[in-house]
């Protein structure tokens, strides 16, 4: 019943996937290789008249982006690492504990996933200042630990709820002590979905925009997406359009590697615990 | 022999006590455990949100410190008579309603494309992943110089000659609505797909065999199957578009009747810096969610035990 006809026109629209989602990104590279100065004439064409890395030498001798660079690495990777052993026990407890407050604590995680961001900027802008931690990265740590918990609370505890924890017992019924049990059996099952929520998680304080402009005021603490929106190009006659494109394509390499190399995961993760099987 | 062999009342409560203390360490270890991360999203959600509404009594602004005074409930009916707050109103309505109904269908053919293709699946899966993990300022940047007269290929494609599509409310919000789709079908397309390959393949194929057309099929047995999840999707993504922010910011900056609500209320607490209006805003945010929220589960009855980590 399934003809090779059948089989070729799926693939066909396979390859329109494949363009819808390239496309943008083909055309960012493009322009990230455009002459500033003159990528305007000729009627703004697709592809560069002359191909140039001056937008890359812009955007890397800029301290707005450079220092943007290393503060949205510091800040989402200590973001994702303390929400991910903090979601680490929460997930433990609600795949394998029975207690009272364990629904409690999944519709406030969900509560908290739905929250209008926006609805807190105000206050926490006031707070923050009062506090002395505006315009710092533990003041950005601080909300993205907190918007990042429930996803990673709810992927991991799918992800654990998958786990053959009988094994643990069989281990130390053939001899394994409580710990090599752990070690050897349950972290070697357990690391794939705490990795994937890692890579899910890293995705969400990459790419946060509101409250890294609203938290942020100075080089001292602005990500790259708060940055990008300040970029004003190598001058102010300069069009800050190209330069921007190149900084886009520098932050967007993370992004592409890791799905790249871990798609399978991704998808795993983003679907695994999304609906009830 | 003396020793003593407890009779069956006392095994029993015996066997009682120690499993009624298994259960209590188990409580009490899953509240440990769960209890930093029940803090943590407390202290940095309820907390504000409780500030914020008290802050919504006062008249309050940070550059006038002195001027503070407690005005009760003036500050909801001045943002409720302004024009500027129906105005965001409709904005972000227009966007969620458009972008989750395209976001549907686009997504439900994406999930059907990858359920049924079979060479070059993890291609299709690896190129649909990169709109969802690109930063949205990224994007957002991407379509908007795209879509300018002076930087992008779309005008001279399309034949506008210098058509400006920042220039008014519909043609902006098209923009900005069509960034969105692109960055967040993916998401919606996966979880379609979670759905879909739980439908019982016997159940189509019990249906061919009855003689159900591919239409009648997909009606009547594909999609009430996945209703579950079609749901779950929807009402994630409406959440998720009706705080929509970065697109609008990044590509107008909410001129020309495009400001939504997220806009509307950076712009009151950041940049006005008028903390009593801008809390009345924050708090009917709030409020809006959750009505969302409830119009979701009570009108259309969506099972949220069925959202990821339910049990």
């Amino acid at each position: 019943m399934e003809g090779r006809k059948t089989s070729h026109w799926w693939t066909f629209w396979g390859v329109v996937i494949l363009l819808w989602a390239a496309f943008p990104l083909v055309w960012m590279f493009s322009t990230s290789f455009k002459d500033p100065n003159t990528f305007r004439e000729g009627g703004s064409a697709f592809w560069p008249s002359a191909w140039t890395w001056e937008n890359y030498r812009t955007v890397f001798s800029d301290e707005l982006f450079t220092s943007a660079l290393r503060n949205s690495a510091g800040i989402a990777l200590i973001a994702t690492g303390l929400s991910v052993v903090v979601a680490m026990f929460a997930a433990y407890a609600i795949a394998r504990l029975e207690f009272r407050g364990k629904r409690l604590m999944l519709s406030m995680a969900l509560a908290i996933a739905m929250f209008p961001v926006a609805a807190l900027v105000g206050p926490l802008f006031n707070m923050w200042r009062g506090l002395g931690i505006y315009d710092t990265w533990i003041g950005l740590i601080i909300p993205y630990l907190t918007f990042a918990l429930p996803l990673s609370i709810w992927t991991m505890s799918a992800f654990f709820r998958q786990i053959p924890w009988e094994m643990e017992q069989a281990a130390q019924v053939d001899g394994a002590t409580a710990w090599q049990a752990f070690r050897k059996v349950i972290v070697p099952l357990a690391a794939p979905g705490v990795f994937t929520t890692a890579i899910l998680t890293f995705f969400f304080c990459w790419n946060e925009f509101l409250l890294a402009t609203s938290l942020t005021s100075t080089n001292a603490a602005r990500t790259v997406p708060a940055a990008l929106s300040f970029f004003t190009g190598a001058s102010q006659f300069q069009s800050p359009v190209t330069a921007i494109m190149a900084a886009s394509i520098v932050v967007t390499i993370p992004v592409v590697v890791l799905v790249l190399l871990f798609q399978r995961r991704i998808v795993a993760g983003l679907t695994a615990g999304a609906v009830k099987g | 022999m003396t020793t003593a062999v407890p009779g069956p009342m006392e095994a029993a409560a015996v066997v009682r006590r120690s499993a009624s203390d298994r259960v209590l360490h188990e409580r009490r270890l899953g509240l440990w455990l769960s209890a930093p991360a029940f803090i943590v999203m407390i202290a940095v959600t309820a907390y504000p949100l409780a500030y914020a509404v008290v802050m919504s009594l006062y008249q309050y602004r940070l550059t006038d410190p002195a001027g503070r005074s407690f005005i009760g409930l003036q500050n909801y009916a001045t943002v409720l008579t302004d024009p500027i707050w129906w105005s965001a109103v409709l904005t972000t309505f227009v966007i969620t309603a458009i972008s989750v109904a395209v976001e549907l269908v686009l997504g439900f053919c994406f999930a059907w494309v990858m359920y049924r293709i079979i060479r070059g699946r993890s291609i299709v899966r690896t190129s649909i992943l990169v709109p969802y993990g690109i930063i949205t300022v990224v994007s957002a940047f991407v379509f908007r110089y795209s879509f300018q007269a002076d930087s992008g290929f779309v005008n001279s494609w399309f034949n506008l000659g210098t058509f400006n599509w920042f220039g008014q409310r519909w043609s902006s919000l098209f923009v900005i609505t069509f960034s969105e789709i692109w960055k967040t079908t993916p998401f919606i397309s996966l979880l379609l797909l979670a759905g879909l390959v739980q439908v019982p393949y016997d159940l189509q194929e019990a249906a061919q065999v009855d003689g159900a057309s591919a239409w009648q099929r997909l009606w009547r047995v594909t999609l009430p199957n996945m209703k579950a999840a079609i749901m779950v999707a929807v009402l994630f993504r409406t959440l998720d578009a009706w705080r929509i922010f970065d697109n609008p910011f990044i590509m107008t900056a909410g001129a020309n009747g495009t400001e939504t609500l997220s806009i509307l209320a950076y712009r009151q607490n950041v940049t006005l810096v008028n903390l009593g209006a801008g809390s009345a805003v924050s708090v009917l945010l709030f409020l809006s969610v959750l009505l969302i929220a409830f119009i979701f589960v009570k009108g259309f009855r969506t099972d949220l035990s069925q959202v990821r980590g339910g049990q």
